[in-house]
């Protein structure tokens, strides 16, 4: 690591730590973004990394945000009753008991996800290519087809988290999540980025590339595959936790297990910044938040013909997504040594 | 009887069924690309009939208008998005006819409502056994005209030029190309006639269940399910799984409930995905 990208880091995290002061009323905005870059670094060591396109991390997430409420009520109340009230609050959390709640309930939603994948993974993992994506497609829009059946955790009619705490009238809900996701953020960043220096990262990049191969060169390829995606599951369920309480209402398949929206943006975002690159998602989430908020009010109601459009158009058109792109164009600067004339030649040849 | 009714309405379910997966297994076979739009495009077919039934026109006659302007909508399709992705992984065609199905639902809900609804074709109802068992007649309907359309086409692939053409092309497109088919059109075709069975799909759908812009998924993941387990180009197959698949349902909503119908047919895809891996893996192999 060189002096600049620690410049870079620094930059990052003082900006991170001041940006709900700075810009107090983008909180939730900037909340959303940090679990939108959570998903989509998650989704890349899948689609990108190892080459398995996913459209099951929905999943975890969805799984994360109802055991993360789940919890945070059930510890203190009787979770039945909780539900069948809805959105009329016959019990009230104690601010201690809100944070109690919420920290308990962000380790279950993180853990239990975890060890979802691990239980899971043998069999769906060694599905290959597009029978993968469809069986993890299937898996997510079952999931919430089945949670939309359970009455315990609200059936149909949803499941209202409980409210933020009002301590002695100072109101930081919005602060309090803004922190919350921002540590999610940092906490993915550190370990994704640690991930990546390893030799997991190169094993992971063989099963893409020729998965026989790296079979045949001795490489235990399912048992780096379920820990990859045990990784994954980890973060999205903590991002869904968290989104949970941000959100403040949970339904079974417009929030949670939201595979129309959520689901694609997470496979969408890490396109359209480059997948196989650390910096990528990070900068296709960004740019694909600031496009979602910054147009979506304009497209009234058309939101979803334009997302269609956007990902007809990124897919078939920039598939291989920024980080992509400026490779082709400044391979020096990725680090990749390039034969001047060797460069030339072929730039004659187009 | 229970069982009775449920067997009944599941084989004439599943002969719908089959008549969208074969459309899949056609547009696979030929052009290697998975479209998660069938769905949708089933669904744009069952409101043509709808819109017929609005003003007045019988609904049936949808099996006819229907499919006729399915065909064009596909070729569009296939000239604005498919044949950009044809030649690419597959995940790529996955994924535009998924914004493709996002695009589509969404258009539907603006200009047709979010209600659901059905074209009532006034056709009774059948009572069987004692009258313990009830077959509406558009369900026996619709069967018999799905039946009517698949061997129509089974032997149009089998006789015309253009099936003959578009076999070669599904057995080596490079070679078909030497030999002086115009790929790019066969394809074109295969993509139209394949909205075209999604529209004849839809117009009966419409007249025999109900209609709604995002009831489109389902419908792509049953075909998807029927066409792997029958594998491609086997048509037989197809017809057997699809009515398997239709008395599996209707088994599902009987014992489970309502609720978990939906739930339960993508259930079974991972678990016959799950299953053919297992099987697979003991000989080294996965599936392909």
């Amino acid at each position: 690591m060189n002096k600049n990208s620690w410049i870079l880091y620094i930059g990052i995290l003082v900006f991170g730590l001041f940006a709900p002061f700075v810009f107090p009323a983008f909180k939730v905005q900037l909340s959303i973004l940090c679990v939108l870059i959570v998903l989509a670094t998650t989704w890349n060591i899948q689609g990108g990394e190892m080459g398995y396109n996913t459209f099951g991390n929905i999943l975890f997430y969805g799984l994360g945000m109802y055991l993360c409420a789940s919890v945070q009520v059930g510890m203190f109340f009787p979770l039945a009753e909780w539900t069948e009230s809805g959105g009329e609050k016959t019990f009230v959390h104690t601010p201690s008991q809100f944070f109690q709640g919420m920290a308990a309930g962000l380790v279950v939603a993180a853990v239990v996800p975890t060890i979802v994948a691990g239980l899971i993974g043998y069999a769906i993992l060694g599905l290959r290519g597009h029978y993968f994506a469809i069986c993890t497609l299937g898996l997510g829009v079952a999931a919430g087809e089945i949670s939309g059946g359970i009455e315990i955790i609200g059936a149909g009619q949803g499941f209202t988290t409980p409210p933020f705490p009002n301590i002695g009238g100072l109101e930081a809900r919005g602060e309090f999540f803004y922190f919350l996701s921002f540590g999610a953020l940092v906490l993915t960043f550190i370990a994704v980025r640690a991930i990546y220096t390893t030799r997991f990262r190169l094993i992971l990049n063989a099963i893409r590339d020729n998965e026989d191969k790296a079979e045949a060169m001795g490489i235990e390829t399912m048992k780096y595959k379920i820990t990859g995606w045990m990784i994954s599951a980890f973060f999205c369920g903590l991002a869904g936790g968290i989104m949970g309480g941000l959100v403040g209402y949970i339904d079974s398949t417009d929030v949670a297990f939201d595979g129309r929206e959520m689901g694609v943006f997470m496979v969408l975002m890490a396109i359209l910044g480059g997948k196989g690159t650390l910096w990528g998602p990070i900068i296709g989430a960004t740019l694909f938040h600031f496009f979602k908020e910054g147009f979506w009010t304009f497209f009234l109601g058309w939101q979803y013909v334009a997302l269609g459009v956007l990902i007809v158009v990124i897919v078939i058109y920039f598939p291989e997504g920024l980080m992509g792109w400026l490779r082709e164009k400044y391979p020096e600067r990725f680090g990749e040594v390039v034969d001047e004339a060797d460069r030339k030649a072929q730039v004659e040849l187009k | 009887m229970i069982t009775i009714q449920a067997c009944l309405d599941g084989l004439l379910l599943g002969i719908l069924f089959a008549l969208i997966a074969y459309g899949m297994a056609l547009q696979w076979g030929v052009m290697n690309i998975i479209n998660i739009a069938q769905g949708d495009l089933v669904i744009l077919g069952g409101y043509i009939a709808y819109f017929m039934y609005l003003y007045g026109i019988h609904p049936a006659w949808g099996v006819i208008v229907s499919p006729i302007i399915m065909y064009f909508v596909g070729i569009a399709i296939y000239k604005l998005v498919i044949n950009k992705v044809v030649d690419r992984d597959l995940f790529i065609s996955i994924l535009a006819t998924f914004g493709i199905s996002i695009l589509f639902m969404q258009l539907m809900n603006f200009a047709f409502g979010a209600d659901v609804v059905l074209a009532n074709s006034g056709y009774g109802t059948t009572m069987l056994f004692d009258n313990n068992v009830v077959l509406p007649n558009s369900k026996i309907f619709s069967a018999f005209i799905s039946i009517v359309f698949a061997i129509c086409l089974v032997v149009y692939m089998k006789r015309s030029k253009l099936g003959r053409a578009i076999r070669a092309t599904a057995q080596n497109a490079r070679a078909a190309k030497i030999l002086g088919v115009d790929t790019e059109k066969v394809y074109a075709a295969t993509f139209g006639i394949n909205a075209a069975l999604c529209g004849v799909a839809g117009a009966l759908i419409s007249i025999t269940f109900t209609i709604h812009p995002y009831m489109g998924l389902p419908y792509t993941i049953r075909s998807f399910m029927i066409v792997i387990v029958a594998g491609l180009g086997n048509l037989p197959g197809v017809a057997m799984s699809g009515m398997g698949l239709g008395i599996f349902e209707e088994f599902a909503d009987y014992i489970l409930g309502t609720e978990f119908r939906i739930g339960s047919v993508f259930l079974l895809l991972v678990l016959i995905l799950v299953y053919r891996r297992f099987k697979l893996s003991r000989k080294r192999e996965y599936l392909k």
